[in-house]
Parts: C-alpha cells; structure tokens; sequence
C-alpha cells in the first residue's frame, strides 16, 4: 500500500526500475500521489457496504444440514429392543483419537454384548470412523451439534446415556440411514 | 471578602459544568463510536454486526462498559504499580483537556484562548507519554515493544500533521480555531479544503497514524506483539485506553472538520449555519477512520516510518511553499 | 492569584529536586517532565500562553519522549555509577558554588528588578513574538535556524555508513514491479502426448 513512489532514487541492485520508461514513471508517480489504488480499495469495501448480509442467525436460523452430519454419536437398537452392539471393538480399534472404551461378557443367552461402551466427547475428533466401521449400524453419529456439559466429566458419554440418545432420536437416525443407504 | 470567594466558588462551579456538558456527551459519542465500528466494519464484511442487546444492538456500547466495570484489573508481578495506574489516565486526560479551546460554533466554546491551535497540538502531544509509561510500567516485553513503536509513530507523524497545521495558519492568519472557521465563511467554495487538498489528504492520514488506527497499528499488531502496549491491562485500566483512542478519533476528526471543512458554517450560503453541520462533518470523516480500518491491511513497521518521515514532511513542505508564493501572485485571493 | 503561583513553583521546585535525587531513572525523566509542566502553567499565569504552549510541545511532546525513549532501554547500574562520587565532589561543589555566586549577581542587578511581565493586550502574545523574531531579530532567527539544519544534516550523515548493509528492499521499487517485465508468456506447441502403458 505504498502509494507514493518516485520519491527515492531507484536502486540500481534492482534492473526492472530502469526498464521503465521517463513516461511509465511519471504515470506511476502521478498514480501514486493521486491514491488511485487505495481509492479502488475503498470502492470494493464500499460496496460491500451495501451488499446484502449473508450471515445467518444462528439459533432463529440454521445453515442446511447434510444426513451425513457427523454430531453426537448414539447407539441405536433393533425394532423389537434389543441393543445392535456385539461387542466386536471394531470401533474402539479404529477411533484414532481412543476415545472409545468397550468392555464385553458373555450374556445369560450366549450372545456377546457390552457392558461398558464409553465415548469422551472431549477426545472424540467426529470423524465418522467408529460409524464406518460398524458392522451392525450400532454405533452411529446424530445430526445433534448443540450439547454441552457443566462439569467435568459430562462429556463422557456412558452407554446408557449413548442408547438414550439412540432412542430418542431413532426415527431421524433412521431416516437419515436410509437417506445415504444407495452410497454405503 | 466572603462575597469574592463566593463569586469564585459559583465561577468554579459554572466551568465545571460546562466541562460536563462537553465531556458527558463526548463519553456517549465514544461509547457509541464503538458500536458504529463494529456495524460499519461488519456491513463491510456481509456480516450484520451487533444486534443482539436491545433494538439492532443499540444496547451493546452500554452492556460492554459493564463487562469491563466489572472485570478484575490485574497488575502484572514486578510491575511499577503507580505508573502502571497513572498510564490509563495520562492517556485520556489530555485527549479530553484538547476540547476545551474546541469551539462548537461562533459563541460555544470553554477556552476561547488565542493559541487554541498550538493549545490543541501541545495537548495531543503529551497524550503519548500515556502510551510509554504503560509499556514500561507494564514489565512486559510486548507491551514495551508496542510502546516503542507507538510512541516513535505518534512522534514521527506529529511533525507532518504540525505542518499541515502550518499551511492552515498562513491562509487563515490566525491561531484561534473560531477566527479560522470564520475565515472560510462564504459557502463551500471557501473551504480551506480546495487550496489545502494535499495538506488536507496528509492531515487525515497522519491522524489516522496519530490515532494508532489501522492500517497504522503496528501499535497493537496483535499478530506480533499480541496486542501492544495494553496487553496487561484488564477491566476498566483497558476500558480507559479505548475511551482514550476513540476520544482521540473524534478530536482529530473535529479538528479536521474545523480547519479544512468550514466547521459549523453551511456548505450552501442559503441554509444557515448550525452546530448540526459541525456534527455531520465530523461523522463523515469519523466514517472513514472505520472505512479505512475495513479495506487496508496493517503496514509494514518501516513503510510507516518511510511515509512519514521521506514522503509526508518533503510534500508538506512543498505544498506550504507553493502556497506561500501563491500568496505573492494577484491569485492570493484564493488562498484568503 | 498568588496561591496558584505559589502552588505551581512549589511543584515545580520538588519534581526538580526528585529529578536528581530518584533511583530509577525512568522516573527521573518523568519528574522532569512535571517540571516542564508546572514551568509551563507559571508562563501561563504571567500570560505568555505561546511560550508555555512552545514549552510543553516542544520539551514535553518531542525531546522528553525520546530521552524516555533512551532511558527506558537503558540497564543502568546505580552503584557503578556513584563510583567516585567522594572524589569529584570538591570539584563539583566548587561548580555549584560559583554558578550560585553568579546567578546571585545577575539577579541583583537592575536589569532584572526593573523587568516587569507588562503583557500587551492590544496584541496577542503569539503576533507580538512574531513581531519582534521577524522584524528586529530577523537576522539571529535565521541564523539559529541554519545551525540546527545544518546539525540536522550532520546527524543524518552520521548514520549513513556508505554500502548498504541490510538486505531490505525500497518499498517504493516494490511497487513498481510490474508483470511485464517479470513475466514472458511463451506459446509452445505441446510435445507429442505419450500413451501411459495401462
């Protein structure tokens, strides 16, 4: 933004000063002290000063969310109860950020499940990978990005707080599976 | 005798207020200087700015002093405590005492003092030593840096903007602000603006510089020296230097408005003069300071230093030189 | 009036004590701006306003902003600096005392009783120094002000150390960079494209 130039002797390290002509000077010294380049500056913030406003309000108004959000996670169940998780620790496997602790047993009827599925949410880096890796469409990341915990500790999120979440918003998990289900 | 005292007593008294009645709503136009900026900068950015505390934010300027009111001011370990404190204060006090001699319009002034002009340059001038003692006060080394660099600006475009000054006092004859507003009475073909356009231009953005307004805040250039010279104030000891900057903003503004656009005289002789033109001159140019800090980058350390010192005084001086041997041809006319 | 006189000039002669007496030399240098004030609000009460004003502008806003400047980086060591303070002492005191003599001498002469601070309203006391600098003592004026050019000069000078030893470049050659002459667009045929082996 130094607009005044001429005023210095040109230096002679420098070839391309003297590749200008006495006329291309004189033009880029009159153009220099007439603030012809700070003039065109203020034009285009000038009218940006009238354009419209693109900013979007955030709790009135909200950006258009893809079903591929990758928010909160949740585990989901099947329709008839009973919990999609088998305890195979893919998930805990692949999370680059170990964010997720799994501890399994044998349950009464032979089948595996979890008896601890925590995710930090402090650690976690929403990458969508536990997701990925699921085989059985358990472990899954809501659209839901407006959470927070008061204390410490809040944000680590216990199974059955994970299956809440689940349940209450099986129906948009749902939808939003089904949505993406031709790309998986 | 008790009747001398008396007189003195009510005297006093009359001054004080009227030092009120400038100050109080200088502080309002601070306060809401700073919304502006922040709507203005924001307009410019498609952003809508503030718009959340009372109708479109209009609350905000207010619900800020308060945040600050009630922040913890923290003195820095090893610091000088009593410059660290004096600093806030040395630097609004002479941006509020520059108004006295400030005249609104043909009759409202508090000082009506011959050397008004010199009064006002002797007063911007002192208001940096606010910004050193901070810095040094301060035991920090960004602050200090940031005082360096601040205190070397404010005195390097000092010199260009007394010189302005200079070419503003050959055509108007005189160092009292009233009699150099008067001197452009006539509409606003009479404005010191046309003779002086160069001086004019200069004069604006050495205050820009003088203000530590972008693009000539290295001051504060937060990507470097985090944020200058305040960097360890908190609460109400930071709230003073933002009072400070933009009371500031508003005097050179003022100034600018007095000297070079006719002051409260109307720009057409058949609407009557007013203090309202006063005020719409000042807004105007207050408008670029946020404009200017919308549009242009922060400066590089050396180009402030090489703009002041080789390319403002030299076209200074070459503009007073050709207005005072203007003054010899039978075109004087032009420069009153 | 006289309280105020009598206020300011006891200001005035303890901030100047504290100049020479302060440990830290910051402080010094701010004291001595206080100094600079309180002599400046003493012209005002005379009514020599222009010189008051001069005074702050000129010793308060430029020359005491770059001793602070100076003093503020400097790492001064106090005791190293009162070494020998018993040996010059002699020396030293003979000085104050003979400036004191002199300074007592001058002040008793005539000239100074029969000066009186008769301000003259007719003009205002900026017209009236302008006056008289440029009329009667045209010819010292014009002379001060060669000498501090030519100490303007002197000092630039002494900065320039002849070859360039930093490696930044003119901003004003910056700018003047223009495409042209940075830049050849040359238009090539394209080489024969080869078929990637699958």
């Amino acid at each position: 933004m130094d607009f005044i130039c001429g005023f210095d002797d040109a230096n002679p390290l420098q070839g391309y000063v003297s590749l200008m002509s006495f006329k291309q000077k004189l033009i880029s010294f009159f153009k220099g002290l007439s603030l012809y380049e700070l003039i065109i500056g203020l034009g285009l913030t000038g009218r940006y000063f009238f354009a419209r406003k693109i900013t979007i309000q955030y709790p009135e108004e909200q950006t258009p969310q893809s079903p591929r959000f990758r928010g909160l996670h949740a585990l989901r169940r099947y329709p008839n109860g009973e919990e999609r998780c088998i305890a195979c620790k893919l998930c805990e496997a692949v999370c680059p950020a170990m964010a997720i602790t799994i501890e399994s047993e044998l349950r009464e009827d032979n089948t595996r499940r979890t008896t601890r599925y925590d995710i930090d949410l402090t650690k976690c880096i929403f990458c969508g990978f536990c997701e990925e890796s699921c085989p059985v469409d358990s472990i899954v990341e809501t659209r839901i990005l407006d959470y927070h915990g008061e204390e410490r500790g809040d944000l680590l999120y216990t199974k059955e707080m994970l299956l809440e979440v689940g349940d209450k918003y099986e129906k948009m998990i749902a939808a939003d599976r089904a949505k993406e289900s031709k790309y998986r | 005798m008790t009747e001398g005292w008396f007189n003195i007593f009510t005297e006093a008294l009359w001054i004080l207020l009227k030092i009120a009645a400038i100050v109080l709503p200088l502080f309002l136009s601070v306060a809401y200087l700073t919304y502006f900026e922040r709507k203005v900068i924001g307009f410019m950015q498609s952003r809508i700015g503030p718009n959340r505390v009372g109708y479109f934010g209009l609350l905000q300027p207010i619900a800020d002093a308060f945040k600050l009111m009630f922040k913890e001011i923290i003195t820095p370990t090893e610091s000088s405590r009593l410059l660290f404190f004096i600093a806030p204060i040395l630097t609004i006090a002479p941006a509020f005492a520059a108004w006295a001699v400030i005249p609104f319009n043909a009759e409202l002034v508090l000082a009506d003092i011959n050397a008004g002009l010199l009064y006002v340059l002797a007063m911007t001038s002192v208001a940096v030593y606010g910004v050193i003692i901070a810095g040094w006060a301060s035991n920090s080394k960004y602050a200090f840096l940031g005082s360096l660099r601040s205190a070397a600006q404010i005195v390097s475009y000092e010199i260009a903007m007394g010189f302005t000054l200079v070419g503003v006092l050959m055509c108007a004859n005189s160092l009292n602000l009233g009699n150099i507003v008067a001197g452009q009475q006539g509409g606003m073909g009479q404005w010191y603006v046309w003779p002086l356009f160069p001086l004019f231009i200069i004069y604006f953005i050495s205050a820009v510089a003088e203000t530590n307004r972008a693009p000539f805040d290295v001051a504060e250039g937060e990507s470097e020296i985090v944020a200058g010279f305040h960097v360890e104030y908190s609460g109400m000891a930071f709230a003073v230097f933002f009072l400070a900057e933009y009371a500031n903003m508003i005097l050179v503004s003022m100034l600018a408005a007095l000297m070079f656009l006719g002051g409260w005289l109307s720009p057409v002789t058949f609407l009557p003069d007013s203090i309202l033109w006063l005020f719409a001159k000042v807004a105007f140019l207050l408008f670029f300071f946020l404009w200017f800090r919308a549009t242009f980058p922060r400066y590089r350390y050396d180009q402030i230093m090489r703009l002041g010192w080789k390319v403002f005084i030299p076209l200074t001086l070459v503009w007073i030189l050709f207005v005072g041997l203007m003054m010899q041809t039978p075109y004087k006319d032009m420069f009153h | 009036m006289d309280i105020i006189f009598y206020l300011f000039a006891s200001i005035l002669i303890l901030s100047s004590l504290k100049v020479i007496t302060s440990r830290n030399p910051v402080y010094s240098a701010l004291f001595l701006v206080l100094s600079f004030f309180s002599a400046g609000a003493i012209w005002l009460l005379l009514e020599a306003e222009f010189l008051a004003i001069a005074l702050v502008l000129v010793y308060v806003g430029a020359v005491m902003v770059l001793f602070l400047f100076v003093v503020m980086m400097l790492d001064i060591d106090l005791k190293k600096l009162k070494e020998g303070f018993w040996d010059y002492m002699p020396v030293a005191g003979l000085v104050a005392l003979i400036m004191f003599v002199e300074m007592i001498m001058v002040l008793n002469q005539d000239f100074f009783k029969t000066m009186q601070a008769t301000p003259n309203h007719s003009v205002s006391n900026t017209e009236a120094l302008g006056q008289v600098l440029y009329t009667d003592y045209v010819l010292p004026f014009e002379v001060a002000a060669i000498i501090l050019l030519v100490a303007i000069i002197a000092a630039i000078l002494l900065t320039l150390r002849g070859t360039k030893t930093h490696k930044g470049i003119d901003p004003a050659d910056q700018i003047k960079v223009r495409r042209d002459d940075r830049v050849r667009m040359v238009k090539m045929k394209s080489e024969t494209s080869i078929k990637r082996s699958r």
